[in-house]
């Protein structure tokens, strides 16, 4: 040991060190000093009771009182933000949380571009931006809601636990966009911060804002798949967000991410042990021929067909989502250097501002497709709507590499951009899965092939049996190769009470 | 701590076929070291400096694994986007292990085969699966990457005011214990934290050195109690595993560094690698060669603790291993520690006409002390050296634990959970 002779510290610098953690006092864990802040933290105190009502009154359907093993964020260092432990939802601790603040941020893009990032809202684009995360702050509430009844028919305690995360995930980015208002845009923010716990989802005199947020999500299938393409929407305008001039959005946003991974893993896994499960059944009954659909259903399984249907489906469904593809609004929040491209930062290779620059964006001329050359700064939506598609077909390389390994001869495709669009450029076209421009006649002959029928529907309902014994999992779903945090196969990850 | 062009390091890699592309670990990386193209993410084995804090946040699990491999073999980042799935681990053969310095702790490595796809008869045992990734509930707070790349400020100058030998003098065993002088600038450590030292000069290919990573051997006050300083034990590496000359480059560095010399400095790394600090909790402290830098930092934070009459430390258990008690670092001071402050077990593998001893057969001759220890949740356990020893220590671990009646199937996983098994190696 040192040859120096050593004194000791004071013994109470000792125990000083042991009491480091997150203080507990404060309801709302945060980083944004909200303790200094008394205005803000009334304005949330007093907020947090109506979220609470909402929560027990929209949220999930029963399981309320069970205890649910679920990570929670206290800090946003690698520690601190994935706390693992069993929680009654109503108590879990919604929290807010932004990145950390990276000294001396420019603003990346548009009109500001270079210009030190704005601290507070800028005048000029107070509007605007408040909109956007409206919008964005809608969303997260409408899918708990949709979701609020998948817990009864759950394939397995492995899978409700993920639910339950994704649910209450998306109840602390609510909390996020909440902040949002509340802190910087005054009385505005706190009326728009109540509507959003207002607006419920498929309701007709006050539904959610945006369409796709107003379809119920009936069953597990369907979860899946809206967590794989939907809350990739969700990932990208997010992304696009956390490029935002206005710090305090583009801190949050980035945080978020963070967190909507979790949501992209439930759904790329959910459908892959769906596969897995329908592949090893196929594989042990001798079924070659993914074809042979009700054999392949006699198994228990979803038959492969199905499924690309259902991904038609949810593909279509949430390209709408990203709005029409020339869009003058599109181009003045980047102008105004409010939302950004995906991972605009990195980009390489324009200026950022895109006066000059042209974008080639697909549309039906004559009956037939064609790519056109558009202002790149109108043609952003398009943009986004590309790197969507080009992000989701990783996932899906990734199911069909396990469709191969089992030797089955069936491969999943996205279906063509313009296929089932009700927004913008093909909205009300007829456009097949590979591409064809359609006559209504020949839609209407063909669209059963291509998205999921009655039949299907029912087939889906009727493997919807809820396994709840620990360790076990519906015939349909193969289990997960790990288990949340590195969990025993056979670990209780609901208590239902 | 350092790892040469010849040394065996842990490689860190993700799981294609878990691994869904999220880029949260990408973000997480204090370092740069997490990379991707179209295809995967990847890990650069010449930046990644295991600091974990990229494991909690993976959603999916596939940012935790880790391969045996020679530095000079570790797969590129360009191999590593090729692939589909992991590589299987390499064998023992394949690895060199007759190799001398890493000799140490390989007798009872099982067949790496049967780790590959679980299709061995016996399930493989994944060690992983009982290290933890959080620190002690009463650890202190760490601070980490002060200084990086992605830092405000990219590195620190340290001075350097001491460098001494603490091996017996001999060719191939030469190992120095540094202590760096950080002044006015911030650099707070716990004990089990790590520093990454930064080169001067470039490679063949005019590129700047990677920087390396040493644990602190020094408590969280300062080598000497009250002063900014910090010490590292440093082995000077000679020669590669075959016995040819191969200099590290680090290593060298530091042990020729004269008093008043300046060295640039990163970090701190680390944060669950880390002691408890609340009244009659256990460590127990299991080593090989310069693995004992952390064992050293905890052991005299505890010793000045203990010198103050104000804090009641619970037992400290130490297994250290070496060829021979020659090239054990602090092999006298280690000596003149009091009896009923530490319980000292060395293992020495090369000692003439004895038989090999490693550390996990000193700790199963310590059994009967050890599983007490294993059911205490207020003792902890730390391992640090050679990758090698690692499956080793965790198998006696777990024989001593059955052997008691633990359950090992409830008592291992619990270890991880709640942060008293901690394992660096490299």
């Amino acid at each position: 040991m040192s040859a120096e002779d050593t004194v000791s510290d004071a013994a109470g610098a000792i125990s000083a060190e042991r009491f480091v953690e997150i203080s507990y006092d404060e309801v709302i864990p945060n980083n944004v000093a909200l303790g200094s802040d008394k205005q803000l933290q009334r304005a949330l105190e007093g907020w947090r009771p109506k979220y609470l009502d909402w929560w027990t009154g929209m949220g999930p359907v029963g399981y309320q009182q069970s205890e649910v093993y679920l990570r929670t964020a206290v800090g946003v260092d690698p520690a601190g933000w994935a706390k693992f432990g069993y929680v009654k939802m109503p108590t879990y601790r919604w929290g807010i949380l932004l990145a950390p603040k990276v000294e001396g941020r420019t603003i990346p893009f548009g009109r500001h571009k270079g210009e030190p990032a704005w601290q507070e809202v800028p005048g000029e684009h107070r509007a605007l931006l408040r909109r956007l995360i409206v919008v964005q702050g809608d969303t997260e509430p409408a899918s708990v809601e949709q979701q609020r009844f998948l817990g009864a028919t759950a394939p397995s305690l492995y899978d409700m636990r993920n639910l339950f995360q994704v649910n209450v995930e998306e109840g602390r980015h609510l909390w996020a966009m909440v902040y949002l208002l509340v802190k910087y845009f005054g009385k505005d923010g706190r009326e728009e911060a109540q509507a959003l716990l207002e607006r419920q989802s498929g309701q007709m005199d006050n539904p959610r804002i945006l369409g796709a947020f107003n379809e119920s999500t009936p069953d597990w299938l369907s979860f899946f798949m809206f967590t794989f393409f939907t809350d990739r929407d969700g990932k990208m305008q997010l992304a696009a967000l956390a490029e935002s001039g206005f710090d305090p959005l583009s801190r949050t946003c980035r945080f978020m991410l963070t967190e909507e991974a979790h949501h992209m893993f439930v759904g790329e896994t959910g459908v892959q042990r769906t596969i897995e499960a329908t592949c090893a059944a196929m594989v042990k009954a001798g079924i070659k021929d993914p074809n042979e659909v009700e054999a392949v259903r006699k198994l228990g399984v979803v038959d492969l067909p199905l499924l690309q249907r259902k991904l038609n489906f949810h593909a279509s469904v949430t390209r709408d989502l990203f709005g029409s593809e020339i869009s003058s609004n599109a181009a003045e929040v980047f102008g105004a250097g409010i939302k950004g491209r995906f991972n605009e930062a990195n980009l390489k290779g324009d200026d950022h501002v895109l006066q000059d620059a042209t974008y080639p964006v697909m549309r039906v001329v004559d009956g037939k497709l064609v790519a056109e050359d558009a202002p790149a700064l109108r043609a952003l939506n398009s943009r986004l709507l590309d790197d969507f598609i080009v992000d989701c077909q990783g996932g899906i390389d990734r199911w069909n590499k396990s469709v191969e390994k089992a030797g089955i001869d069936f491969k999943f495709v996205q279906p063509h951009k313009g296929f089932n669009r009700r927004i913008g450029e093909f909205g009300g076209k007829r456009i097949s899965p590979t591409g064809e421009v359609l006559t209504d006649d020949q839609w209407n002959a063909k669209s059963g092939d291509w998205l999921p029928n009655e039949d299907d529907m029912a087939f889906i309902v009727s493997l919807m049996k809820p396994c709840h014994e620990p360790g076990k999992y519906a015939s349909w779903i193969a289990p997960p190769r790990v288990g949340v945090n590195s969990q025993a196969g056979d670990f209780e990850y609901v208590k239902i009470a | 701590m350092e790892a040469t062009q010849a040394e065996v390091i842990r490689q860190h890699l993700i799981d294609p076929e878990i691994c869904i592309r999220c880029n949260t670990c990408e973000s997480t990386c204090p370092v740069g070291a997490i990379t991707h193209d179209s295809r995967n993410y990847v890990v650069d084995a010449n930046i990644c400096n295991l600091c974990m804090a990229c494991v909690p946040p993976c959603p999916t699990g596939s940012i935790d694994n880790w391969r045996q491999m020679p530095r000079r073999q570790a797969y590129s980042i360009k191999a590593q986007f090729g692939w589909d799935a992991l590589p299987a681990e390499l064998s023992l053969d394949e690895l060199g292990g007759s190799d001398a310095s890493n000799e140490a702790a390989l007798t009872s490595a099982r067949s790496p085969q049967a780790t590959l796809d679980g299709a061995g008869e016996e399930a493989a045992f994944e060690v992983k699966a009982y290290a933890a990734v959080i620190p002690p509930w009463s650890a202190a707070s760490p601070y980490a990457n002060l200084y990086g790349p992605k830092a405000a400020t990219r590195s620190v100058a340290a001075t350097v005011v001491g460098n001494v030998r603490v091996t017996e003098a001999g060719k191939d065993y030469d190992t120095h214990h540094i202590v760096l002088d950080f002044g006015a600038m911030p650099f707070p450590v716990l004990e089990g934290q790590s520093i990454g030292i930064l080169p001067p000069g470039v490679d063949a290919d005019g590129r700047a050195h990677h920087p390396r990573q040493y644990s602190v051997a020094s408590p969280r006050n300062g080598e000497r109690p009250g002063y900014n300083n910090v010490s590292l034990t440093v082995k000077r590496v000679l020669e590669d595993h075959q016995g040819r000359p191969a200099r590290g480059i680090v290593s060298n560095y530091l042990c020729n560094l004269n008093v008043g010399d300046k060295v640039e400095v990163t970090g701190p790394f680390g944060m669950s690698f880390l002691m408890p600090n609340h009244p009659k909790s256990a460590i127990v402290m299991i080593c090989t060669g310069t693995g004992s830098a952390p064992m050293r930092a905890m052991t005299e934070w505890r010793r000045r603790l203990r010198k103050s009459g104000k804090f009641e430390g619970g037992k400290l258990m130490l297994f250290f291993g070496a060829r021979t008690k020659e090239e054990l670092p602090y092999f006298g001071p280690l000596g003149n520690l009091p009896k009923d402050f530490i319980d000292i077990n060395f293992a020495f593998s090369r000692t003439p006409g004895q038989p090999k001893r490693y550390v996990q057969d000193v700790m199963r001759e310590r059994g009967a002390d050890l599983a007490p220890l294993i059911a205490d949740p207020h003792a902890y356990f730390y391992v640090c050296g050679l990758k090698a020893m690692e499956e080793g220590v965790v198998l006696a671990l777990r024989d001593i634990a059955s052997q008691a009646g633990l359950g090992w199937e409830t008592v291992g996983p619990a270890l991880k959970r709640h942060g008293r098994l901690h394992l660096e190696t490299y």
